[in-house]
């Protein structure tokens, strides 16, 4: 497996750019380039259009609608990232420091709503892991924690408690150095609109779509399991875990099928997202009902 | 010389209402085909489907205090028209449900009704709205009789309480759309109730004291007195 991961992150295609670089020094705009990579799905990616205007992103509402209007006034640079908790490299990096030792690479990934749709995107990011080595969590640390920026001048969604501000997100330290695990800072190999969480955000394509949190300033490491946003405002609905399971229903609706964006009729819901071979082994002796 | 003074809101008004009622399903259709709607088309029909049947159930309900509060008795004119009109949109819900979304996975809609709280109570709801449509035309209410047809009519309080509930149990985070639609339901029902109260007071003071005073009475509460079936 890590033969896999190594492989995978030497198979660089993009440049160590940013979101804030502009986007014809990214090169290629068309998507995909290059050959298909180990991790990469093989089913056909969303149209760029499904992509950018389809968005649960609740800081900026909650249409589905709602991000791509109301997320063009949101500003992505100064942009500063916060490392904190229990490890030997605290910092807090400028967006482009903070991007700039890793190497940006494409990863065609589905993702699974919570709500039972779901889509094909190819990201571009790096994986969590290769930051997670650089700051050097202690021994100490088991879980990572992730906060969304708190703009509520330029985030309309947060004037609002709906949810509780800001949205923080968490993993294992395990599930966090999964070579799955990225961070993304792109698709279709350009910088990340707003509406999908410029210029920075988590993608944990095993998992239902709200824990890639957004928009992230802060990474933090932590002993104890965090809380995590949806989990506080439905307790009984979101758990910590949320991984795609259609054993383990919604308490409002069947998370047995989906619905692929651009599709009739529903897809088969795959345990794990359809990850299960690359991540199963982290829930191994779990009882995935109980932790949902 | 008699003149038949011209019915302005049956030849006008009624039309034009009739017309406007069908502009949502127009509006939705005219942004399908032109691929307006958003990349989850579905989505967007069960919603807008969804709320216009409950706009329509929150007109139907309005009309009757709103011809009482602003004493436009034409306004009654309407109450059959808005309220089909909630049972055709009610309908085109369903058959999205049933037809878009669960592609007539019968087993998955039984225990969708069976274990979400919200589909089964929007699906009672609209199961409820059926005799209310299919007695909707003036021959249902001569064979049922007045008093009958009103008592299962009135079914429509449940209904529009059915309709708030569905859409509050399926809203994953921001209530404030169906709380607007819970308020506006309660102040409908709880003026009924407070004429209900009000009524049956001075019914039964009246049948204590002396007989009605027409002339003090308005053609609705001297209806109400000959026959106990109070009409809200």
């Amino acid at each position: 497996m890590v033969q896999t991961i190594e492989a995978a992150s030497a198979a660089v295609v993009g440049l160590a750019v940013g979101a804030a670089v502009p986007e014809r020094l990214l090169g290629q705009e068309r998507w995909p380039r290059g050959k298909k990579r180990p991790f990469d799905s093989d089913e056909e990616p969303n149209s760029y259009k499904d992509i950018t205007t389809y968005n649960n992103f609740y800081e900026f509402g909650t249409d589905k609608s709602d991000p791509a209007k109301n997320s063009g006034n949101f500003k992505l640079s100064p942009w500063t990232v916060n490392v904190e908790g229990l490890v030997k490299k605290p910092a807090a990096y400028h967006l482009e420091d903070f991007i700039k030792p890793h190497k940006l690479e494409d990863r065609i990934y589905r993702l699974r709503c919570v709500e039972g749709w779901s889509m094909v995107i190819p990201w571009l990011g790096f994986p969590l892991a290769g930051l997670i080595k650089r700051v050097e969590p202690t021994s100490k640390a088991k879980y990572v924690t992730f906060e969304t920026v708190y703009r509520p001048e330029e985030m309309i969604g947060q004037r609002r408690p709906y949810l509780n501000w800001p949205y923080v997100e968490g993993l294992r330290l395990d599930e966090a150095m999964h070579p799955l695990t990225l961070l993304a800072a792109g698709l279709y190999g350009k910088g990340l609109p707003n509406q999908n969480g410029a210029p920075l955000r988590l993608v944990v394509p095993w998992k239902y779509g709200f824990k890639s949190i957004k928009s992230i300033v802060k990474i933090g490491f932590v002993e104890k399991e965090p809380p995590t946003t949806w989990n506080i405002s439905a307790p009984d609905e979101y758990g910590f875990y949320s991984n795609v399971n259609p054993e383990a229903d919604h308490p409002r609706w069947s998370q047995k099928s989906e619905r692929r964006i651009g599709e009739f009729l529903k897809r088969k819901t795959v345990m794990f997202n359809g990850y299960a071979e690359q991540v199963g082994y982290l829930y191994a002796g779990m009882d995935l009902k109980k932790h949902f | 010389m008699t003149t038949q003074r011209f019915d302005w809101v049956g030849t006008i008004v009624k039309p034009a209402v009739f017309t406007a009622a069908l502009v949502p399903l127009a509006a939705l259709a005219w942004n399908f085909f032109h691929d307006r709607l958003s990349a989850n088309p579905i989505a967007d029909i069960t919603n807008a489907t969804g709320i216009w049947t409950l706009r329509f159930l929150v007109i139907t309900l309005a009309i009757t205090p709103a011809r009482k509060l602003a004493k436009l008795s034409w306004l009654s004119r309407f109450r059959r028209m808005t309220g089909v009109f909630a049972f055709f949109y009610a309908a085109l819900h369903f058959t999205t449900y049933i037809w878009l979304d669960k592609f007539f996975e019968w087993q998955e809609m039984f225990d969708d009704v069976a274990k979400r709280k919200f589909i089964a109570i929007g699906f009672a709801s609209f199961v409820l709205l059926i005799p209310l449509a299919l007695t909707s035309f003036n021959k249902a209410q001569k064979w049922l009789g007045g008093k009958r047809w009103n008592a299962l009519h009135r079914l429509t309080y449940l209904i529009g309480i059915g309709g708030v509930v569905h859409f509050i149990w399926r809203v994953k985070a921001d209530l404030r759309e169906p709380t607007i639609y819970a308020v506006v339901v309660g102040v409908l029902l709880l003026l009924r109730l407070w004429w209900l109260i009000a009524q049956t007071r001075w019914f039964s003071h009246a049948g204590q004291r002396k007989p009605l005073q027409s002339s003090q009475t308005s053609p609705s509460a001297s209806q109400s007195f000959s026959n106990p079936v109070v009409r809200l």
